[in-house]
Formats: structure tokens, sequence, C-alpha cells
């Protein structure tokens, strides 16, 4: 029996359809994830870490009424973590400092993955002399003393009373940071659309008279997503500590408002005849930290971004 | 390679002098301008600050200011004694010259400020990266030569740890420890000081100033070990699967000769280049170990003039450092084109 060709090719696609499904994109990061025993730890920690800021608004104990009776006394089976020098449950205190490092952190998130997304995008597809300019220009972010000028900018800021930004406020602290951090996402998003623009899909949707923008934020964007999660997850570590040392320093986030950094600062006055004070909100910070940096392991090992761009030699 | 150089050098000039403007901006974006202090907490009459405004050239527009700041005002006539009329020519150099000006503060140059508590940074931050190198450096070989072994996974966990640690509560935690906790069995005294470089009115002794490095040392060198030690790893692995070193092998030479010799030399290089990039530490400090173990030194004269806003200290650290930054790229970008011959400069 003679097969034609197109018999063939019909005989092909019908055998495609009826063989198993290939295991999807999600599916398959979720098992390569799951073999790194340190990103699981990590999840679990975190997980119970956001928890905890969440359920903290059921405390029986209110985060900023003093109650001097009660106060520096050392953990106990009622304070967990003790009371401060004022009589305030340190463990509710502690947990309303962590949602505001966590809001810091993740509004930093959104601030760099805004700004860098879009440079990286517009200097690499772009390219020209909008290139040339958005790139030194992130050159010279890169070459800036960043802590220093974190600093500086606290202690001008926080003499400032404006109606979004009065005196360090959250919003004010996420924006300082994000706008002296971006820089990583932007390199990032360049080098990966420099290596995905050339693919024949992009060159496909062109011909078919897609946008620019369709082009950059419906094709390419989504496949360089596993390398921006990476990012955006050890970036909410870095900007956690970035906020909790600025805030230790005095030019963070400003008391009564807690911050595990201005807790820390505070406890920093009489640590040593009550060390409870010193311990438990760096415990968080480091438990917070080393828990997202072994969820952005996990996450690199399991979406193997790098993969993309290390056929091109762009990293 | 010169003309790459001097290309390179021109930008970080014009990087600089753009860097100080916006600088320069931003520190008189304070509300009130930098004498806010005074009058508020001091209880400062309102016509002493508008004196002092004009004694400190203050009651010029910012560009004049910043003028003034980078070339001098020899040129010019100031106001003195502050009473509102020009008396004689200025006698500040201006940046370019080498003059920062005075500090708010202690009314010295700012010169005498910073070369007060320079060597003292120096000989911290030294000794610190010193310790860290000599540290990363043999455990990182050992955990890539050594994949998977029981001490990779240790020291893997170990650099975690490290890198998760922030400075300052480690430094809280330390002074816990070796200053609150554990005393001295033979005097009951603490067994290591909470802070200082040295023991106040007692003499000079190698023992003394050894004692006072321990602490600031351990919390400033613990995250550049960390990141140190697993950035060589990542690199040795590197070079340990290349056909050179398969090469090297299958000529028969051995194992310690392969590894030390055309392996560590080479998974050096991105090493060298990444120190390059800490040097400007070695100038500007650590503001956070300086701040918690009261070292004198060029971190926490930053953060001490921050909280007191001396602008001119603080614009002077803040030119420096970043001059060091542009300097330290360039440098490491060059020093990675001599250790590998097959990058080339265009």
């Amino acid at each position: 029996m003679t097969v034609t060709p197109q018999a063939g090719v019909a005989a092909r696609s019908a055998n495609l359809k009826v063989s198993p499904r290939s295991e999807g994109y999600v599916s398959m990061v979720w098992r390569r994830f799951r073999r790194h025993p340190g990103a699981i730890a990590g999840s679990i920690i975190l997980t119970l870490i956001v928890l905890s800021l969440i359920l903290v608004g059921f405390s029986p104990y209110d985060p900023d009424a003093s109650n001097m009776a009660a106060r520096l006394q050392p953990p106990s089976l009622a304070h967990p973590m003790g009371t401060d020098a004022l009589g305030r449950d340190y463990l509710t205190r502690v947990l309303y400092g962590g949602r505001v490092s966590f809001s810091v952190g993740v509004m930093v998130v959104a601030i760099t993955l805004l700004i860098g997304v879009n440079v990286g995008a517009l200097t690499g597809y772009f390219r020209g002399w909008l290139d040339t300019v958005l790139m030194r220009l992130t050159d010279a972010f890169l070459t800036l003393p960043a802590f220093l000028i974190l600093i500086l900018l606290g202690a001008i800021l926080r003499e400032i009373e404006l109606p979004i930004f009065e005196r360090n406020n959250v919003v004010t602290i996420a924006l300082v940071i994000g706008l002296l951090t971006w820089m990583t996402f932007a390199r990032l998003t360049r080098a990966a659309i420099l290596t995905l623009r050339e693919m024949e899909y992009v060159t496909a949707s062109q011909s078919l008279g897609a946008s620019s923008f369709q082009v950059v934020f419906g094709h390419i964007l989504p496949n360089m997503i596993g390398l921006l999660v990476v990012e955006a997850t050890l970036e909410l570590g870095y900007a956690i500590i970035e906020e909790s040392g600025l805030s230790f320093l005095g030019f963070g986030i400003q008391p009564p408002t807690p911050s595990w950094g201005n807790l820390l600062s505070n406890a920093s006055e009489h640590f040593v005849k009550h060390p409870w004070l010193a311990i438990f909100p760096g415990l968080m910070i480091f438990l917070t930290i080393i828990s997202v940096n072994y969820i952005g392991d996990g996450l690199r090992d399991a979406f193997d971004p790098y993969k993309v761009l290390k056929k091109v030699g762009q990293v | 390679m010169g003309q790459y150089v001097a290309r390179r050098l021109l930008q970080a000039v014009l990087l600089l002098f753009i860097l100080s403007i916006v600088m320069f901006a931003l520190v008189n974006l304070a509300p009130g301008g930098p004498l806010a202090g005074h009058g508020q907490t001091r209880h400062v009459r309102a016509e002493r600050v508008a004196i002092l405004k004009r004694q400190f050239g203050l009651d010029k527009p910012l560009p004049t200011q910043y003028l003034i700041w980078l070339v001098g005002n020899d040129w010019m006539r100031v106001d003195l004694d502050g009473d509102g009329v020009p008396d004689e020519y200025g006698t500040r150099k201006g940046v370019i010259r080498g003059d920062f000006g005075f500090s708010f503060r202690t009314r010295n140059p700012v010169w005498v400020e910073i070369s007060l508590r320079l060597p003292n940074t120096i000989y911290l931050m030294t000794i610190t990266l010193l310790v860290a190198l000599v540290i990363a450096i043999p455990v990182g070989i050992l955990s890539a030569v050594k994949q998977y072994s029981t001490f990779d996974i240790a020291m893997t966990t170990f650099s975690f740890a490290g890198q998760a640690i922030p400075e300052f509560w480690l430094g809280l935690v330390l002074i816990l420890i070796f200053y609150a906790w554990l005393k001295n069995p033979f005097t009951g005294e603490p067994l290591l000081p909470a802070g200082g470089m040295y023991s106040l009115g007692g003499e000079f002794s190698l023992q003394d100033r050894i004692v006072h490095l321990i602490l600031p040392v351990t919390a400033g060198a613990l995250g550049w070990i960390a990141w140190y030690s697993r950035f060589l790893r990542s690199s040795m692995l590197d070079v340990l699967h290349q056909d050179y070193l398969r090469t090297a092998r299958a000529k028969g030479l051995d194992e310690r000769r392969v590894v030390f010799i055309h392996g560590l030399r080479n998974a050096l290089i991105p090493l060298v280049t990444m120190f390059a990039l800490d040097v400007p530490y070695v100038i500007t400090g650590a503001v956070f170990i300086e701040t918690i173990f009261s070292w004198p030194g060029m971190g926490r004269l930053y953060y001490q003039s921050a909280m007191q806003r001396d602008y001119p200290v603080l614009m002077a650290i803040l030119v420096i450092s970043g001059a060091l930054m542009i300097l330290s790229n360039l440098l490491a970008d060059l020093l990675y084109g001599f250790l590998d011959p097959r990058i080339r400069y265009d």
C-alpha cells in the first residue's frame, strides 16, 4: 500500500492528538521546585510568617496602647516575645512591624518591576539612540553609592509633611528604595529581549502586523516570566533588608509606626538588660530573608530562566 | 586601550559633575534649608539665623551656591560678619581645587573631619576584607572540588545564612553574647569590649587593639565570607568542567596541580573583578558596623552628619564615594581584560 505524503501528514497529526498531552509549564516548574528541600522549607516558613502577619489583626493586644504596669517583661505564655518599654505586647508589635516591612518590600518589587521592565523593553526592543541614553542612565544609577544616598534621602524626607509622603511613611520609603534599585530588572529585561526578538515566533507575529506593544507585552514578556519571578523574589528580600537597615539608623519608617528595623533600633538602647527586644525583630528579618533567598534559588532551578540567555551567549 | 581608558575617564568626570548637581539639589531640598535645625532645637533667634545664613553664603540663589561649592569664592566679595554688606574676597577654593568647605557641626574644614576618620576606617575595613578573603577562598575552592559533600552542603547552608543575617542585628547579637553574657573567668570583666578602637586612658597595646577588633571584624566579615565563598564556588565549578582541565588531567598532571594551577587561576578572575568593586568600602566604611561598635570612622561620620544635617560633610563623602565607585568600576573592567586576554575593548 502506498501512502501519499498528505495522508502521512494527516496520520502524524492524528497521532499527535491521541498521544498523551505533554506536561504543562506550570506543572513542570512545580515538579522541579519540589525537588529543592531548601525552597520547600523556605516556602513553609514564609507562609507561616505571612499568615501570622495577617492574623495579628485578631491579637488581644493593642499594638500602640501602653500598659506601664507590664513594662519590660521577659517572654512568657501571655507575652511570647515579652513586652517593650511601654508595656506593649512585643509579639503584636513585631507582627505589625512585619506588616510594614512586607508592605515596603512588595511595593518596592512593584516599583522596580514597573521601571525596570519598561526601561529594559524600550532599550532592548527599539535599540538606537534611546538604547544608548537609557543604558547610560542605568549604568550611572549602578555606580551610585546607593545606601549613602538612601540615608540622605531618608534624612531629608523625614522632615517633609506632604499628604502622600508624610514623614517617611511606607509609600515614601518604598519609592526611594525602588528608585535606587530598578537597574537589575532593566538589564535582565534588555538582555532577554535582545535574545527573544530574534526568535521565529516574534518575526512571525511582526509579519502578521502586530504592533510593537503587542510583540513586547504579548509575546516576549510571557517568555521571560521565569526570569522576572526569580528576580522579583530576590528583590523582595533585598528591599526588606534595605528598609530594616534604613529604619534601624532612624532614617526609615518613623516610630510609633513599628517596622522590624526601628524596633531593633529602639531595642539597642536597653538590649543588654532586655535581650528579647533585640533578638525577635532580627530573627524575623533573618527568617524572612533566608526563606526568600531559598525560594528564589528553588525557582531559579525550576524555571531555569538563564537557559534562554545562555543559548545565545547574552549572560 | 589608551583611548578606551581616556573615554571612560571623560565619561566618569561628566557623570560625577551631573551627580554632584543632583546631590547638591537634593541636599538643599530639605525644608528650611541646611540651617533649619538651628533656630528650632537650639533656640537661636531668627536674626542670628539670618546672620549665619549670610556668613555661610546660604542667602544666595542655589546655582550660585553650587558654583561656589564647585570653584570656590575667591573671585567674589563675601559677607564675613553677616550684616548684608560684602566685605572681602572669599577664601574657599572649591571642590575642583580640593576644598570641600567647612563642617556646619564643628566649623572645621571638611578635610580635617575626614582625615581624622579615614585612617580608622581603612584600618578596620582592610582587616575585615583580608579576613573575609583568607576564609572565603579556601572554603570556596574546597566546596567546588568536593561538590555535594557534607562540607559543601554545610558551607552552602552557612553561606545562605550569612547572606540573610542583617549586619546590624549580627552586631547586636555579638555584643549580647560576648559582652553581656560571657565573662572573662579570671577577672569577671566582659569577655570582649562592646565598642571603640581601644580602651580609653590605657597605654597603646597590641593585645588591646586586637581585642577591640574581634567583634566588628566578625560582624562585618561574615556577609562577605558568605558572598565571596559562594561566588568562588560557582566560578570554580564552571572552570572545573572546562575542556582544558580535562586536557591537563589527561596529560597526567596530579590533581593538586590541576586544581590550583590550571583551575584556580582562571576561577579567580571573576573574583578579582568582584573584589575591585568592593574596594570603595575600604574608604567609605561600613555605616552599620561603625555605628553599632562606636568606631570613629567614615561610616559613622556620615551617619552623624546625616543626623545633624551637616551638609558640607555629607556632600564631600557622597562625591568621594561616587568617584571611587566609578573608578572601581573602570578598574574592574580593565582588570578583567588584563587577566583574561580574550576580552577586547572597543
